[in-house]
C-alpha cells in the first residue's frame, strides 16, 4: 500500500502534500487601468508538470505568462520560481524562456543563428553553442534546414524552430502560448504528440496557454480553467470533464445539458433532484453538503444519456424522461440528437454509429417518439 | 477594376501624371536649347552644360549642400530612429503628448515660421553662450531639426508593424535592451532607417527658405544660389543643373525601388518553395493514409 | 542577490529613459523653444540697434524685475489693411488649392488604388517620384511655362487660339498653379492610403441594393475614405498657407502671401517684432487645423 501511494505520488505530485512546488502563484493581480485582467490567482505548479491554462479569449491566461515570462510587472502578489521570487528581475534573467504564438522568429538570422541567440547571450563558447544548437535541431528533426531563413520554412518547421531556440538554454520552465495556434488541423493533431515526447524526454515543466479544450485534454497532465481573471478549477483533465465544479467548466469543456433544481433528498451516499419546470428528476450516486431545497443545477453530458425507441422495460422514478425527436445531425462518426421534451425544453444527445445507417436510416427519426435515460453516475451536481 | 473597364478613369489618370510630368520634362529639353532666351527654341546645345562645369559658385554650393545634407540625413537618422522607437514601442511616459505633437507638427510647419524661430533662437543663444554662428552648424541643425521628425514618423509606422515579440523573444532569451536595440530592432528597421536617410538628405538639398533664414554670410546653399538666380529671369543653366538634379534623384529612386522589389519577389518565392516543401518532409501524416 | 537585480532593472530604465530622452531634449531646445522667443519678441519694441527689439524685461533700480508687453505689434497688425488682407488673401489662396488639390488628386489616387498590383507600384512610385525631387526647380519649371513668351502661350499662338498672349505669370492663377502642382502628392498619398483600405465588396453591395454609381460614391466611398481626405487636405493646407516660395516666384508683386510679407518685414525691413507678431498671428490660425492633423498622424502611425 505505501509503495502504491509513493507511486501515485510520483505521477501525479499535486496531490503529495509534501511535494514542493516549483512554480508558486500567490495572490497574483494584474490591472490595465479599471480592468483587472487577472484577479489574486493563486497557483502550485509541480516540476515535470504539463501545465495548461484553457480559457477563452481575454481570460486572463496570456498575461499571466507574460507575468511568469516577466514582460508585464504585476500589480500585486507574488511568483516563485524553484524558490526564488521573481519580483524586479528582469526577463533576460528569469530562468524561463518563452515560445511566442506568433513564433517570433528573428526574420533576418538563419535557423541556426535563431536558436544559437539564446547561448551567445550568455556568452556560451562558440564550439559548445555549435554542439547545442546540433543537439536541439536534431531533436526538433530540422538539421537539413540549419541554414535557411525563417520565410524559407513552412509553418509546422517555424514551430519546430521557435520550440528548438526556446529549449535550447535548457530553461527551468518553459512557456508557451498558444504552441499549435497557427498550424492547420491535421498538422496540430499530430505536433501535440511530438510536443509530448520532447517534454517528457527533457522532463523540462512546461506551462501551454490555450484556448483548444481539445489540445489541453491531449496534453497536460493538469489544466487551469481561467473565466474572468479567476480560475474556476484545476485538476487533471478527467476531473475537469468529469467531475466540473462550476457550470461555467461544464459548459466550456465538451457540452453538457444543463437542468435547474432543487434537492429533495440528501442520503448519505445519494442525491435526488428535482427539476424545476420540468418533470426531470436525478438519482445521483454521489453525497454533497448541500441542504434539502436548496436551488442547484445538474449537468448531463451527452454522450452519457442513453436513447430508445421503445420504453425500458424496469420504468423508474428517477433518471428517465420522454420526449420527440426534434433534429438530428450527422457527422460521420456519431450523431447529434435533439429531443424535445413536453414543455419544450431541447435536449442535446449524442450517440456513436457503430453500424452502418441503412438506406440513411438513423438510430431514431424525425418526430418519433423516444425514451432517454441515464446512469445514476453521470449526472453532476452543481452549486455554483 | 482594370483600365479597360473604365476608360473615364484612365484618361483622368494619364491627365494627372500629363500634369505632374511634363513641367520636368520640358524644363529639361530646354536644357538642351542654344538660345540664351529659355523659351526660344535655337537649337540643340550642351553649352550650358559645359558654362555649368566651368562655374565655380555652382560647386563650392553643391559642396557645401552636400556636406549640409550627409551631416543631417546621419543625425536627423539617429535621432529620429530613437524617437520613432519610443513613440512605437514605450506606450506610456510623462510628456509623451507633447513629444508626439512636437514630431508632427514640423512635417506640417510653415516654413518661414520654422526659419524665423530657429533663427532667433540662435541669435539668443549667440547672445548667451557664444555659439553657434550662424552659417553651416546653424543650418544642420535646422535642418536635422524638421528631418528628424520625418524619420520618426517613417520609423513608428514601420516598426507598429513590427511584432512586437520579436524584441520580447530577444529579451526572454537573455539579451539586455541595448542588445535587442542592436541585434533585433535595428536590423528590422534597416529598409526604413535607409529610406529616412535618403529622405533627410533630399530634404535638406531641398530646403531654401529655412537655410535662407538661419545662414550667414559667405554660406550658399545650392537652392540659396539657384534662388537669386532664378529671382533675375530664366536662366539656361539653371535648367542644365535641374536636369542633372532630377535625373541622379530619379535613377537612385528607380534603382531602389527595383531593389526593393527584386526582394520581395525573392521572398515570395522562397515562401512558395517552403510551402510547396512541406508535403516531402512529411511534415503532415497525410501521404502514409 | 536582490540589490543586483533592482541595479539591473534601472539599467532597463535609465536605457529606455535615454531612448526618450536624446530626442526630446533636442525637440525641446530646437523646436518648441524657438516658439516662446518668438512670441517674446513679439511683444517687444523695434528699436535701431542690434538686435532690433527692446528688451521685455527690466532691472530697477530697487532691484525688482518689470516686464514690459507691448501690444503696439498687434495693433498695427489689425489697423493696417495690409496685414489684415494678405492673411485673408492668404487663406483666400490655400484654402481654394486645397480644393482643387482635392478634385484632382482624389481621382488619381482612385485609379492607382484599383490598378493591377504591378501597375499601383509604378504609379506609385511615379507620384512619389517629383516629391523627391527639387521643390524650388519644380516651381521654376512653371515660370517657362506660364511666362508671356512662355511655351503655353506660345503653343496657344501657335496653332492660332490666341493672338496674344495672355498674362498667367505673376497672377493669383499662377500661384494655384503652383500650388496644386507642388503640393499635389502630398495630397495623393494618404488618400491613396484610404481608398486602398475601402472594401470593394462594399461596392458590389451597395449596387446589390440598388444603388447607382454615383450615389454609391456619395455614401459609401467619400465617407469611409473621410481620413484620407482630411489629412491629405490639412497636409496642403497649412504649409500653403505660409507658402513663399510660389507666391514669391510666381506671384511676383501681384500676390499678397503671409509668408512673403513675414518674410520682406525679416530680412529687409529688419523689423523683427512685427515679423515675430505675423509669425504669431499665422501660428494661431494654423493652429487648430495642427491640431487635427497631429490626432490623426498618431492615431494613423500607432496602426489603429
Amino acid at each position: 500500500m505505501q509503495n502504491g501511494t509513493d507511486k501515485l505520488f510520483v505521477d501525479q505530485p499535486w496531490l503529495d502534500p509534501e511535494a514542493e512546488p516549483f512554480v508558486k502563484i500567490q495572490s497574483l493581480t494584474k490591472t490595465f487601468g479599471s480592468f483587472t485582467a487577472v484577479s489574486s490567482v493563486d497557483l502550485e505548479i509541480y516540476e515535470g508538470e504539463l501545465f495548461s491554462l484553457l480559457g477563452g479569449s481575454g481570460c486572463g491566461k496570456s498575461t499571466l505568462l507574460r507575468m511568469l515570462a516577466g514582460f508585464d510587472p504585476p500589480t500585486s502578489g507574488n511568483i516563485f520560481i524553484d524558490g526564488v521570487d521573481m519580483a524586479g528581475v528582469p526577463p533576460y534573467q528569469r530562468p524561463v524562456n518563452m515560445m511566442f504564438q506568433s513564433y517570433a522568429l528573428f526574420p533576418h538570422m538563419t535557423v541556426e543563428q535563431n536558436v544559437a541567440y539564446g547561448l551567445k547571450q550568455d556568452r556560451v563558447p562558440k564550439d559548445k553553442i555549435a554542439e547545442r544548437v546540433d543537439q536541439m535541431l536534431s531533436i526538433v528533426e530540422l538539421s537539413q534546414f540549419a541554414k535557411r531563413k525563417p520565410h524559407q520554412l513552412s509553418g509546422g518547421q517555424r514551430q519546430r524552430v521557435a520550440l528548438a531556440r526556446a529549449l535550447v538554454k535548457n530553461p527551468k520552465v518553459l512557456l508557451l502560448d498558444e504552441p499549435l495556434g497557427a498550424l492547420d488541423k491535421r498538422l496540430r493533431e499530430q505536433t501535440q504528440f511530438e510536443l509530448m515526447n520532447i517534454q517528457e524526454r527533457l522532463g523540462i515543466t512546461f506551462i501551454v496557454v490555450t484556448h483548444d479544450q481539445e489540445e489541453a485534454m491531449t496534453l497536460s497532465s493538469r489544466i487551469a480553467v481561467m473565466d474572468q481573471g479567476r480560475f474556476s478549477q484545476i485538476g487533471t483533465p478527467t476531473d475537469i470533464y468529469e467531475y466540473p465544479e462550476t457550470r461555467f467548466v461544464a459548459n466550456f469543456i465538451g457540452s453538457a445539458n444543463m437542468f435547474e433544481g432543487r434537492v429533495k433528498e440528501n442520503g448519505a451516499d445519494y442525491v435526488i433532484v428535482q427539476g424545476v419546470g420540468s418533470d426531470v428528476s436525478f438519482y445521483i450516486d454521489h453525497s454533497t453538503a448541500v441542504r434539502e431545497n436548496t436551488a442547484v443545477w445538474v449537468a448531463l453530458r451527452p454522450e452519457k444519456i442513453t436513447v430508445s425507441a421503445s420504453a425500458p422495460e424496469d420504468s423508474a422514478d428517477y433518471n428517465f424522461v420522454e420526449g420527440v425527436v426534434d433534429d438530428i445531425g450527422y457527422l460521420g462518426n456519431f450523431s447529434i440528437y435533439k429531443i424535445r421534451l413536453d414543455n419544450g425544453r431541447i435536449i442535446e444527445i449524442t450517440h456513436p454509429n457503430q453500424t452502418r445507417p441503412k438506406h440513411g436510416r438513423h438510430l431514431v427519426e424525425w418526430e418519433d417518439k423516444v425514451y432517454l435515460s441515464w446512469a445514476p453516475h453521470s449526472p453532476v451536481l452543481l452549486t455554483k | 477594376m482594370s483600365f479597360k473597364k473604365s476608360p473615364f478613369t484612365f484618361s483622368l489618370l494619364c491627365f494627372g501624371f500629363a500634369f505632374l510630368y511634363i513641367p520636368i520634362f520640358l524644363l529639361m529639353f530646354y536644357s538642351f536649347n542654344y538660345s540664351k532666351v529659355v523659351p526660344v527654341w535655337g537649337g540643340f546645345s550642351v553649352r550650358w552644360y559645359v558654362e555649368l562645369f566651368q562655374s565655380e559658385e555652382i560647386w563650392s554650393a553643391v559642396g557645401l549642400s552636400l556636406q549640409i545634407a550627409i551631416m543631417n540625413a546621419t543625425f536627423a537618422t539617429m535621432l529620429g530612429a530613437l524617437a520613432g522607437i519610443a513613440m512605437a514601442r514605450i506606450k506610456r511616459f510623462r510628456g509623451r503628448t507633447l513629444f508626439s505633437g512636437m514630431i508632427s507638427a514640423p512635417l506640417v510647419m510653415p516654413e518661414v515660421i520654422t526659419g524665423l524661430s530657429l533663427l532667433l533662437l540662435f541669435i539668443t543663444m549667440a547672445e548667451i553662450i557664444g555659439w553657434p554662428s550662424r552659417g553651416i552648424t546653424t543650418i544642420t541643425i535646422a535642418h536635422i531639426t524638421f528631418s528628424l521628425a520625418y524619420v520618426a514618423v517613417i520609423v513608428q509606422s514601420r516598426l507598429v508593424g513590427v511584432d512586437e515579440s520579436l524584441e520580447e523573444a530577444a529579451l526572454d532569451l537573455g539579451a539586455k535592451p541595448y542588445r535587442v536595440l542592436i541585434d533585433v530592432t535595428v536590423p528590422l528597421l534597416a529598409p526604413a532607417l535607409a529610406a529616412g536617410w535618403l529622405l533627410a538628405f533630399t530634404l535638406s538639398l531641398d530646403d531654401l527658405v529655412i537655410a535662407s533664414f538661419v545662414s550667414g554670410p559667405g554660406a550658399n546653399t545650392l537652392p540659396m544660389l539657384i534662388y537669386s538666380r532664378v529671382k533675375l529671369g530664366l536662366k539656361p543653366d539653371v535648367n542644365a543643373l535641374a536636369t542633372i538634379i532630377i535625373l541622379i534623384v530619379a535613377i537612385g529612386v528607380c534603382v531602389a525601388g527595383w531593389i526593393l522589389s527584386r526582394q520581395e519577389k525573392q521572398r515570395m518565392a522562397d515562401m512558395q518553395m517552403a510551402e510547396a516543401e512541406k508535403y516531402d518532409f512529411s511534415d503532415e501524416p497525410q501521404s502514409s493514409r | 542577490m536582490r540589490s543586483r537585480i533592482q541595479s539591473k532593472l534601472q539599467s532597463a530604465e535609465l536605457w529606455q529613459a535615454f531612448i526618450i530622452a536624446v530626442p526630446y531634449i533636442w525637440l525641446l531646445i530646437f523646436f518648441l523653444i524657438p516658439f516662446f522667443i518668438v512670441l517674446k519678441i513679439s511683444f517687444a519694441e523695434y528699436i535701431l540697434a542690434s538686435p532690433p527689439f527692446s528688451k521685455l524685461f527690466r532691472l530697477a533700480d530697487t532691484g525688482a524685475m518689470y516686464m514690459t508687453l507691448i501690444f503696439d505689434n498687434f495693433v498695427y497688425l489689425w489697423e493696417d489693411d495690409l496685414y489684415l488682407n494678405t492673411y485673408l488673401n492668404s487663406l483666400q489662396i490655400s484654402i481654394t488649392s486645397t480644393i482643387l488639390c482635392l478634385l484632382v488628386g482624389y481621382p488619381i489616387a482612385y485609379g492607382i488604388a484599383r490598378a493591377t498590383p504591378t501597375a499601383k507600384k509604378i504609379l506609385l512610385l511615379m507620384v512619389i517620384l517629383p516629391f523627391w525631387t527639387s521643390f524650388l526647380l519644380r516651381v521654376y519649371a512653371w515660370i517657362g511655362l506660364l511666362a508671356d513668351q512662355g511655351t503655353i502661350n506660345n503653343f496657344l499662338i501657335w496653332i492660332g487660339i490666341i493672338d496674344e498672349p495672355i498674362k498667367m505669370l505673376y497672377t493669383d492663377f499662377a500661384v494655384y498653379v503652383g500650388i496644386v502642382y507642388t503640393y499635389l502628392p502630398f495630397m495623393i498619398l494618404p488618400l491613396f492610403a484610404s481608398i486602398e483600405k475601402l472594401d470593394m465588396t462594399l461596392h458590389e453591395a451597395a449596387a446589390d441594393l440598388g444603388s447607382r454609381p454615383f450615389t454609391t460614391f456619395r455614401t459609401i466611398t467619400i465617407p469611409l475614405t473621410m481620413p484620407g481626405i482630411i489629412a491629405g487636405s490639412l497636409l496642403v493646407f497649412i504649409p500653403a498657407t505660409g507658402e513663399f516660395v510660389i507666391p514669391d516666384l510666381l506671384g511676383g508683386g501681384n500676390v499678397l502671401m503671409i509668408g512673403k510679407v513675414l518674410y520682406s518685414e525679416f530680412n529687409s525691413n529688419q523689423d523683427w517684432p512685427i515679423a515675430s507678431a505675423v509669425a504669431v498671428v499665422l501660428l494661431i490660425l494654423l493652429v487648430v487645423p495642427m491640431m487635427i492633423y497631429q490626432k490623426y498622424q498618431a492615431k494613423e502611425s500607432s496602426g489603429e
